[in-house]
């Protein structure tokens, strides 16, 4: 009795448990693979090509890249290694900080656990959501991240976007705009699916940064799973044993 | 020849063990706590959380050990030292997860632990002390996270000690703002204050918390182990003096433990390997943020085992009586944990268990379960959204922080009211 109410309750709160960190994003996220090595290189390009000149991820070394994906280390350092040849080094950019706030306002965050600290679902939102706003001081902005200080970095990629304004009742019953969707007026060198796609292996890559050891955290959880329940069945059947005697 | 030496060979064990019982009581040890420790035959499900616990406290202390090879206690190189733990150590991340899980872990095994006695009147006479250690295990244990939550040096980690420490301010009579100052050895939450944290969290505090288990199995062991049907099995002995209703420990419980703990482990290791984070609820998602004291997060939210009580904190939002209602957040705070050890005093049913108590206790109980469900649900959202029904948040808080209250300052009531509702209590143990 006791028991099946604690799990009632339990049971009645897990849906809210599960999105209680969750903020309203305009786009659902679509399945990527953790483990998907060509993914995660095809997403490292993108993220030293374009993050790395401005955002360090020192946390990440080059040479952690390399092995997990099974790259040689000149492979490595001729295509993926531009702002350092040391390849057991962390990924440091050349920005100074100082530079960096007087440019943008503030310096641009180490990128190495962001994925952890924003989630995937934000950061697929953040770089789909740019569009174009004369009233900011850098003629973007962005629908998830409102008043952001760094410019569509990807912009030759996607092309401009405009929002799609739909207006709303709020909580309160007051009429308010809201942005609900974001339309190409420029388009850029890549087709709307294949940037899609691009975002998709960005976001992977940096998943994997934010935890490299997440290629093996799942490897190795099977094995250790299974032999506890090997455990488990020898150590049901003693305990059967023993009481037996009891009841 | 051979026989004869190894009739020689074997009696070497018995020997020894001669040899240590004359100088140390191993054999008397053994005995009085696990061969010839009688406990009741009728343990359930609920039984099985207080060797877990014990179980959850070697892996925080196992792992708490290898984790301070690595970490480096000091504001500049907190955060990146446990990135180098999940990067560079080997198998770090696996220690790292296996103590970040264990905290949350420890509290779920301890909570129901706590609600087991509950149910069943474990805190009632002769069992008072052991109740009371308990709960000094338990605080013992809230310290002991509390101080560890900072280590990481993240965004929750700086501002959730910073929230906290700041509820001694609320102290009257000047004594609050110099008591948190002193706590924090500055003026705000920095390396000085994390470098004494380290200290407590990793020295201090276990040392305490052992003690205090120790304390806690003998006096168990003293007064023996209550059952689901909260009945003193001692008063039923056969001619050597054994409970008739009771097994020894070893091997009964020890061989059942063992199962238990093994069902803990798959469970435990299911979230360490798959599902770390457990989604913000294990790992704040703002604790990958370093910590940075010039800007404060939008919601400051302490981890999940402390938010009913964070939710008490915040109940109060109007000044009364000439007190200021941050004050009366912190006292009804203290009071919400102080209350737990008048528990045997405050219960005024002669009966333990809840199989046989009336339906008021039974009603309070569950009422007080709910509360302090909704209560640490609460206590993680935004104070002002309504993320249940009809009130506001910090509305709902108020009513169950009642309920809460009532529990415990209405007890010497409803237990005595139970008097004539109660069940016929069973002479033996049923089953």
């Amino acid at each position: 009795m006791t028991q099946k109410t604690v799990l009632t309750i339990l049971l009645l709160l897990a849906p809210e448990l599960l999105f209680a960190a969750g903020t309203r994003l305009l786009y659902t996220m679509p399945h990527i693979n953790e483990t998907d090595r060509a993914a995660i290189q095809r997403g490292a390009r993108v993220f030293i090509n374009y993050c790395l000149t401005c955002h360090s991820a020192e946390y990440m070394r080059y040479k952690r890249i390399a092995d997990d994906l099974g790259i040689s280390e000149d492979i490595m350092k001729k295509n993926l290694m531009f702002a350092s040849d040391k390849i057991h080094e962390g990924m440091v950019v050349a920005i100074e900080a100082d530079d960096a706030r007087r440019w943008f306002g503030v310096p641009p965050p180490d990128l190495s656990v962001v994925a952890r600290a924003r989630t995937r679902e934000w950061l697929y939102n953040y770089f789909m959501t740019f569009y174009r706003d004369e009233k900011s001081p850098i003629g973007v902005n962005n629908a998830t991240f409102p008043g952001t200080a760094m410019p569509n970095i990807l912009w030759e990629l996607q092309g401009w976007q405009d929002p799609v304004y739909e207006t709303r009742v709020n909580a309160k019953g007051d009429q308010e705009r809201v942005i609900v969707d974001m339309k190409l007026v420029e388009p850029g060198k890549q087709t709307a699916k294949e940037f899609k796609q691009t975002i998709r292996d960005l976001v992977t890559f940096m998943v994997y940064m934010a935890e490299p050891a997440e290629l093996e955290r799942h490897r190795l959880g099977f094995w250790v799973l299974a032999f506890l329940f090997v455990l488990l069945m020898i150590s049901y059947a003693l305990k059967h044993e023993y009481w037996r005697d009891v009841h | 020849m051979i026989d004869n030496v190894l009739s020689k060979v074997a009696v070497v064990p018995a020997l020894l063990l001669a040899w240590l019982d004359r100088r140390f009581p191993v054999t008397r040890m053994w005995n009085e706590h696990l061969a010839h420790y009688y406990a009741p035959k009728n343990f359930n499900f609920w039984y099985f959380f207080g060797s877990l616990a014990l179980v959850v406290l070697v892996i925080q202390i196992v792992t708490g050990i290898f984790l301070t090879m690595n970490y480096k206690p000091s504001a500049a190189e907190a955060f990146a030292s446990v990135e180098f733990i999940m990067r560079d150590v080997n198998y770090g991340w696996l220690i790292r997860y296996m103590h970040s899980t264990g905290a949350s872990a420890f509290f779920i095994v301890v909570y129901l632990h706590m609600f087991r006695g509950l149910m069943y009147g474990s805190y009632k006479q002769p069992r008072e002390l052991l109740w009371i250690l308990g709960m000094l295990i338990y605080m013992t244990l809230m310290a002991e996270a509390f101080l560890g939550y900072l280590l990481p040096w993240g965004q929750m980690s700086f501002w959730g000690a910073q929230v906290i420490v700041s509820l001694f301010e609320a102290m009257p009579f000047g004594i609050g703002a110099p008591l948190a100052e002193w706590i924090r050895g500055d003026f705000t939450i920095s390396d000085a204050t994390l470098n004494r944290f380290f200290a407590y969290h990793v020295i201090a505090v276990p040392l305490a918390l052992l003690v205090l288990v120790a304390a806690h199995i003998i006096a168990l062991h003293e007064v023996g182990s209550n059952n689901p049907d909260g009945i003193e099995i001692k008063e039923h002995k056969d001619e050597n003096g054994v409970p008739l209703d009771s097994i020894p420990f070893h091997p009964y419980y020890t061989v059942k433990d063992i199962v238990g703990v093994l069902v803990f482990l798959i469970l435990f290791f299911s979230v360490v390997f798959y599902a770390p984070e457990m989604g913000g609820w294990f790992l704040e998602h703002n604790n990958f943020i370093p910590a940075d004291p010039l800007r404060t997060p939008e919601h400051i939210v302490p981890l999940w085992y402390f938010t009913p009580f964070y939710s008490i904190l915040r109940a109060f939002t109007y000044p009364f009586l000439g007190v200021d209602a941050k004050l009366w957040g912190v006292l009804a705070m203290g009071a919400s944990q102080l209350l737990f050890f008048f528990l045997p005093w405050l219960d005024r049913s002669p009966v333990r268990s809840i199989r046989y108590r009336g339906p008021y206790f039974r009603c309070a109980l569950y009422s007080f379960a709910l509360a302090f469900v909704v209560l640490g649900y609460l206590g993680v959202k935004s104070p002002t959204e309504t993320d249940l029904f009809l009130f506001n948040n910090t509305v709902w808080a108020q009513i169950f922080t009642a309920v809460y209250f009532a529990f415990f300052l209405l007890m010497p009531w409803y237990t005595k009211m139970d008097k004539d509702e109660n069940r016929p209590v069973p002479e033996r143990v049923t089953g």
